[in-house]
């Protein structure tokens, strides 16, 4: 009694919605029909030149021709663009195998039906079994195509530069063909002097800058919570208010403008340090100070968001463990160590986790403020402040080298994706969410 | 006993007092800093008293009406650009994350940990190969070309948080909807949606500010001078000119963040509320 879910599967193989027509699913079935009619069209233009250019990158640059005396310029293959055009070729290919393959389940899960005694569904059942059983996955399938397209596909694109020679000066196209090189980009990186010492020394700096600009952000912010949170202090709303005005400043006019006030000539910091009888100090030129002004700066920025946090979770501490406390005679510093702090850390633990993984890419606060300079002379195109998000930018933006860049942006991203993930995966709303309720 | 405990009360109270008022100073000088030199008269960076001698709006009358800043156009071109794509990507955010909180399905957990991984990806790695897809496409250039990526990206930063916010809406809501007949659709519109005002204030807020303040991806698409955004015209003017406009600039620094601090400050509550409520949850 299998007869109906193997033809309708064999059915569905050979041209997608054969299967659904025979099981009188005739409107499912057209419109399956229309779907796999508008895919050969396409991909019988498109398919072979794209395994051709994902393979070969394309074979003759743009030359020098002959024609009746004349010597003419004739454009020749653009790799870059082959690269991208055949990626995206592909990835329908992928979602057209994947709509086919749903396409013969569906045909044989209907043949069973029919194979047991039960009529198939009308269109309008079919609409309805999405609607109220599948409804997560075809709601989902609108953000999960823009997703594909304008994060997922640029992932795949660069990852594939990484192993290609995508660089000023001798692979630039269209003048220059690309080829894939294999590991040889990352080897450079890594191990090659010039490049090692430069991606070595702007990891230290990056880490560095990372831990120290979320501790004082943190810890900032958990201060100035408490100080407004202290009994006897009036005005309380007044206080917030004024201190999160920081917070709706846009960041980039914030950081452009503190930019200004910290010019080491003319900007009024220095002006105020002279009135004092204070030297002028070089904020933004001198490596050491430079890097001191961003880890301020990046303090006044972030330190409102802390705030407003920890008062929201100050708020939800039960009275009854400071009540606790004081029958034991805790002094408010002890009360401060043994409730407040463990139950702040407790519930701003993930929170804190993912600030720092977002300072690790913190561009704006870096390239906004410095640019990356002072200019480090012992660096490959790299200033002293530069993180490792800046530096790639850098490389690609004004460089070139978009190979190297690749190679860093895929370093980075292990980095902080596998950082984040472990993190994410231990968390209540991960693991128990089920359980809150 | 008393009074020693009375004196150091009020020996931390004021000690509380000097810092705060210390803090508040660095939190509003920048802020009145620029706003000052926006109306001063001249053009440089420097001036001896914070405030001016003459209050002067010849910059800002200078940025609507001289040929080379066509501010007025850029910020329209924001303007469109912004509530478009706060739109389409707040809608696009509370459907992902209305699916993950309250359905089950096989790759559910899978979802939440590709979103997460795809969030930290540097968004401008992504500029060369978003840029030929735009290409492609033929859309550079295009006001089009933004909304889509800034609305397209939405799902990643916002979703994780979103969805946090919406674990706390008691299921029980759910089920007695369902019970009275309501559909899938019909319980995200009328019980989701209006329980998660703080949530969808909170993202449509971050959402609504990025096309203010992103000047790289902007930069890079819109080429022609009357499309561009006022981030990029604010950067143009900073990185041509140095510092040898400073009043302009601030000017211009003037007019984009007022809105923006308007809006936060009559949305400060369900601000807080959808931050905290998503966060503290993690």
């Amino acid at each position: 009694m299998q007869r109906h879910r193997s033809r309708a599967a064999i059915l569905s193989t050979i041209f997608m919605g054969l299967g659904q027509i025979y099981n009188r699913q005739f409107i499912k079935g057209l419109i399956f029909l229309a779907v796999e009619a508008g895919a050969l069209v396409y991909f019988i233009a498109n398919l072979g030149r794209a395994f051709w250019g994902i393979t070969s990158l394309g074979d003759s640059p743009s030359h020098l021709v002959k024609v009746k005396g004349i010597t003419k310029m004739v454009a020749g293959d653009h790799s870059i663009v082959i690269l991208i055009q055949s990626l995206i070729t592909l990835m329908f290919f992928v979602l057209f195998l994947i709509a086919w393959y749903m396409n013969i389940r569906d045909a044989h899960k209907t043949g069973e039906e029919r194979d047991n005694g039960r009529p198939s569904n009308t269109f309008k059942q079919s609409v309805r079994y999405i609607l109220d059983y599948k409804f997560a996955q075809s709601f989902l399938l609108i953000p999960g195509l823009g997703i594909l397209f304008f994060t997922i596909m640029p992932i795949i694109f660069m990852i594939m530069l990484a192993f290609t020679n995508f660089a000023a000066p001798d692979h630039i196209p269209p003048a220059k063909l690309v080829d894939w090189v294999g590991f040889q980009t990352f080897r450079n990186l890594l191990v090659l002097k010039s490049w090692s010492h430069t991606f070595y020394g702007v990891l230290t700096w990056t880490i560095v800058w990372a831990v120290l600009s979320t501790v004082t952000t943190y810890f900032g912010g958990m201060l100035v919570a408490l100080l407004i949170n202290q009994k006897g202090i009036r005005f309380k709303g007044l206080w917030r208010m004024i201190l999160i005005l920081p917070y709706a400043i846009p960041q980039m006019i914030s950081l452009l403008l503190m930019r200004n006030l910290f010019n080491g000539q003319f900007g009024p910091i220095n002006q105020y340090l002279g009135y004092f009888g204070l030297g002028k100090l070089p904020w933004l030129t001198d490596p050491f100070w430079a890097k001191f002004t961003v880890i301020i700066v990046n303090m006044w920025v972030g330190i409102p968001v802390s705030m407003l946090l920890i008062m929201g979770v100050l708020t939800t501490i039960p009275r009854d463990m400071y009540e606790a406390a004081e029958v034991d005679g805790a002094t408010n510093y002890q009360k401060f160590r043994i409730v407040t702090l463990p139950m702040i850390l407790f519930s701003t633990a993930p929170t804190l986790i993912m600030q720092f993984a977002g300072n690790i890419n913190n561009f704006n606060a870096i390239y906004l403020l410095t640019q990356g300079n002072p200019v480090n002379g012992n660096y490959q195109y790299a200033g002293s402040t530069d993180l490792l998000v800046t530096w790639l930018y850098k490389l690609t933006a004004d460089q070139n080298k978009n190979n190297m860049a690749s190679a860093i942006g895929i370093i980075l991203f292990i980095i902080v994706a596998g950082f984040s993930l472990y993190n994410y995966r231990r968390t209540k709303s991960f693991q128990e969410e089920d359980m809150i309720q | 006993m008393i009074i020693g405990r009375k004196l150091t009360s009020i020996i931390r109270l004021s000690l509380s007092y000097i810092v705060l008022i210390a803090l508040a100073i660095a939190a509003i000088y920048p802020a009145l800093w620029i706003l000052l030199a926006s109306f001063r008269p001249g053009k440089s960076l420097y001036s001896k008293t914070l405030i001016p001698e003459h209050f002067t709006l010849a910059h800002y009358k200078e940025l609507f009406t001289s040929p080379v800043y066509m501010f007025g156009t850029w910020y329209a071109n924001t303007l469109k650009i912004a509530v478009f794509s706060m739109l389409i990507g707040v809608v696009l955010t509370l459907l992902t994350s209305y699916a993950l909180s309250r359905f089950r399905f096989k790759t559910r957990k899978t979802t939440m940990s590709v979103l997460l991984i795809l969030g930290m990806f540097p968004g401008f790695m992504s500029m060369i190969a978003i840029y030929l897809l735009l290409n492609q496409f033929d859309l550079l250039d295009t006001h089009m070309a933004l909304i889509i990526v800034y609305a397209a990206g939405a799902p990643l930063g916002g979703t994780l948080i979103a969805k946090g916010f919406l674990d706390t809406i008691p299921r029980s809501l759910d089920e007695a909807a369902r019970i009275d007949g309501a559909s899938n659709f019909g319980i995200f519109v009328r019980i989701i949606l209006p329980l998660s005002r703080p949530m969808i204030t909170y993202m449509a807020l971050t959402q609504f500010v990025g096309p203010w303040v992103d000047f790289i991806f902007a930069k890079l698409i819109l080429r022609t001078k009357e499309n561009w955004t006022v981030a990029v015209g604010m950067w143009d003017m900073v990185n041509t000119m140095q510092n040898s406009n400073f009043t302009l600039f601030a000017a211009g620094a003037v007019l984009i963040s007022v809105p923006i601090m308007i809006l936060f400050g009559f949305l400060q509550r369900l601000l807080v509320d959808g931050l905290t409520a998503g966060a503290s949850k993690g």
